[in-house]
């Protein structure tokens, strides 16, 4: 009998062990798997934090500009830039043919003639003079400079010919190519030439589509959660609404795509590609999966509390709005904020309300047209150049950033509240 | 109180029957409590004596399968009349539950918060002294003067307990309805509660529903016995404890059943 006893006990413990064991493999799994994640983003994106620039000596010839003497501001506006920045890139190789001129000025972004412009702009004195200025160089030239460019490929497969490739090394070892932070990322709007492309333009667009989000679902889901918990009728009416909010939470978000594009786009005929059209769609979304954590939060609020308010002969609205809803908020703000990281990270309802539109402008409002980061990352990734493949990571680290940073501050919010309650 | 030597009742209660759903938790409850005194209400567990205490303010309306018939007069009023307005009369007639449940707020914020609602201040001043007399009738004030501003919740079972009690005074009802008290206490917390109790009765009505007899016996001066949502018997506590009519109040005083 003791025996027995002894057996079973060791039995348990055994079998305590070996659970622990599962967790622990299966802890390590997750981080294994999220360890490899990131590492693969930051290998591919880190990379697109850095731009490539070509030195090259500029003269700032009047006559090629077609400049009178003493020209004024708008004279230098106006004044025809082409030609000298044509003739910069041409006289990196004084014995280039036409054609190759024409290769030598594919070895910079087109906006070179900009870059050049507003050297100008900066300091007129330079007029007849010679300067070196920082251009920015092709999308392949900047793989090729960040070793991420197959040099050993035939050359009828690659987009970089041995010619460029030779003057390219030639800038290099003269130390004429430069790699700097890519501050452009970050201001540009996009473009289709992947080392002018930046996030702005959609990073604007998800914070105006998550604020647009966050007004209306927050208080339409906190307002409805609120009712069904404290003051609707437990009936079958209120029972059915509970069952029809669950399968919203549960309807793919490409439906409620759909439906922005039937309804907001259709009939309420709502400017397209708009954050403003994105963020009610999101919030569609969003509404059902904030209810149910608000009902859940306010569920969790103690009812001696409600009956101690209750007692004190207060009304039921002082009740829910004194006590109850104040104690609720710390997991409603958490239900919020995982609904808005959802909405932040869809692209599916996005595409179909045409955030997914070639946007090359940055929105001042939620009026205006724009892409938002996950549906980027996927333009992106769908584009063929090797430019853009470090930037499709480089931008999905800017959204785990993003989500990681509202993720803190609901953390903060939600230590505050805590504090003030307990 | 007796005036003249004549009873004063405060509360009447008139054949109340009460429903949860399809079943029936109390039977024909006709009850008549003195005013000013104390009346324990005492029985087995599932007797109905907190169900009967809830409805004295209504606490029921809260259970949507509950339902209440018959006349409760609190001052020859009928509260389970259409027009008798909740808000009010809870204000008239505070409660104490079993388990102390202050607000998760300061202490002072706990018992301010019926005279605020019930706008009974017109000043921070007044609002002071509300909060001190109440705390102080409730044998609090000296443990707790010096952290007003501290969470209720930080404090003992006990004094979480005498907060509540001072919570419910704090709006000076003319009832104060008990609902066990004490069973999550500690004796010497037990002792304390019991002796506010006899304390209060001055000023206020107080009905206690409790498990314990000799906590019956100790602090009412009336007591009715529920039995299977029946009032079996009530009447002064000497007469019930030492001479009872009825042979199920003798077994279950005795402890023979319950």
């Amino acid at each position: 009998m003791n025996k027995n006893k002894e057996q079973l006990l060791n039995k348990r413990y055994k079998a305590e062990q070996r659970f622990r064991l599962y967790g622990l493999s299966a802890i390590f799994m997750a981080l294994l798997f999220l360890t490899i994640f990131i590492f693969k983003i930051f290998s591919t994106g880190y990379s697109a934090f850095q731009k490539t620039w070509l030195i090259v000596p500029v003269t700032f010839d009047a006559e090629l500009m077609m400049l009178d003497q003493n020209p004024s501001k708008e004279d230098l506006q106006d004044a025809d830039y082409y030609d000298i920045a044509l003739k910069s890139m041409a006289d990196l190789d004084p014995n280039a043919n036409e054609d190759q001129e024409n290769e030598l000025k594919r070895m910079v972004s087109y906006f070179f003639e900009k870059e050049i412009k507003n050297e100008l702009l900066n300091d007129p004195n330079l007029i007849g003079k010679t300067k070196e200025v920082y251009l920015t160089a092709s999308d392949d030239l900047d793989q090729v400079f960040k070793g991420n460019y197959p040099r050993d490929l035939p050359e009828d497969q690659r987009r970089v010919n041995d010619y460029q490739l030779k003057i390219f090394d030639q800038l290099v070892a003269n130390g004429k190519v430069e790699s700097k932070f890519n501050i452009s990322f970050f201001t540009n709007a996009d473009s289709r030439e992947a080392e002018l492309a930046g996030i702005a333009s959609s990073f604007m667009g998800s914070i105006f589509s998550i604020l647009v989000c966050l007004m209306i679902a927050f208080p339409v889901a906190v307002l409805a959660a609120i009712y069904l918990e404290e003051f609707a009728p437990k009936n079958r009416f209120t029972d059915f609404i509970e069952v029809n909010i669950n399968n919203l939470a549960a309807v793919p978000s490409i439906v409620f795509g759909l439906l922005g594009l039937g309804v907001l786009l259709a009939i309420f005929q709502l400017p397209r590609s708009t954050p403003l059209v994105g963020g009610i769609t999101l919030s569609l979304m969003t509404l059902p999966t904030i209810i149910i954590a608000a009902r859940a939060s306010l569920k969790a609020v103690p009812p001696s509390i409600r009956e101690a308010a209750l007692a004190m002969g207060a009304s039921r609205m002082q009740t829910t709005m004194h006590h109850t809803v104040p104690l609720s908020m710390p997991g409603t703000l958490s239900g919020t904020i995982i609904g808005l990281a959802q909405a932040l990270g869809e692209t599916a309802p996005l595409i179909l309300i045409g955030m997914v539109a070639f946007v090359n402008t940055i929105p001042g409002s939620p009026m205006d047209p724009a892409a938002s980061l996950p549906v980027q990352i996927y333009i992106w990734a769908e584009s063929a150049e090797r430019g853009f493949v470090e930037k499709v990571s480089a931008c999905i680290m800017v959204l785990l950033g993003f989500l990681i940073i509202m993720n803190l501050f609901a953390q903060i919010i939600r230590h505050k509240f805590e504090k003030k309650w307990s | 109180m007796r005036k003249n030597g004549v009873k004063m009742i405060k509360i009447k209660a008139k054949d109340v029957d009460v429903f949860y759903g399809k079943k029936q938790a109390l039977f024909n409850i006709s009850l008549d409590i003195e005013e000013n005194q104390v009346t324990a209400l005492i029985g087995p567990s599932g007797c109905g004596k907190s169900t009967f205490l809830r409805c004295l303010n209504r606490m029921n309306d809260v259970i949507d399968i509950c339902s209440v018939k018959g006349e409760i007069l609190i001052n020859d009023f009928n509260i389970n009349d259409k027009s008798c307005d909740v808000v009010r009369l809870r204000e008239k007639i505070g409660m104490v539950f079993q388990k102390p449940n202050p607000f998760p707020k300061t202490l002072y914020e706990n018992v301010s918060y019926g005279p605020t609602i019930h706008g009974m201040a017109q000043s921070k001043q007044e609002m002071d002294e509300i909060v001190e007399t109440s705390l102080k009738k409730a044998a609090l004030w000296e443990e707790v003067k010096d952290r007003l501003h501290e969470p209720g919740t930080g404090l003992s079972g006990g004094q979480q307990q005498r907060l509540c009690i001072a919570r419910a005074i704090s709006v000076r009802p003319e009832v104060i309805l008990m609902d066990e008290p004490c069973s999550a206490l500690d004796p010497i917390a037990t002792a304390q509660i019991e002796e506010l109790i006899d304390e209060l009765k001055k000023e206020h009505t107080i009905i206690i529903v409790t498990h314990s007899m000799a906590q019956a016996a100790r602090v009412s001066q009336n007591t009715g016995f529920f039995h299977l949502g029946q009032l079996i018997e009530h009447g002064s506590t000497d007469k019930i404890f030492k001479n009872p009519d009825n042979k199920k109040t003798q077994d279950y005083i005795t402890g023979r059943f319950g």
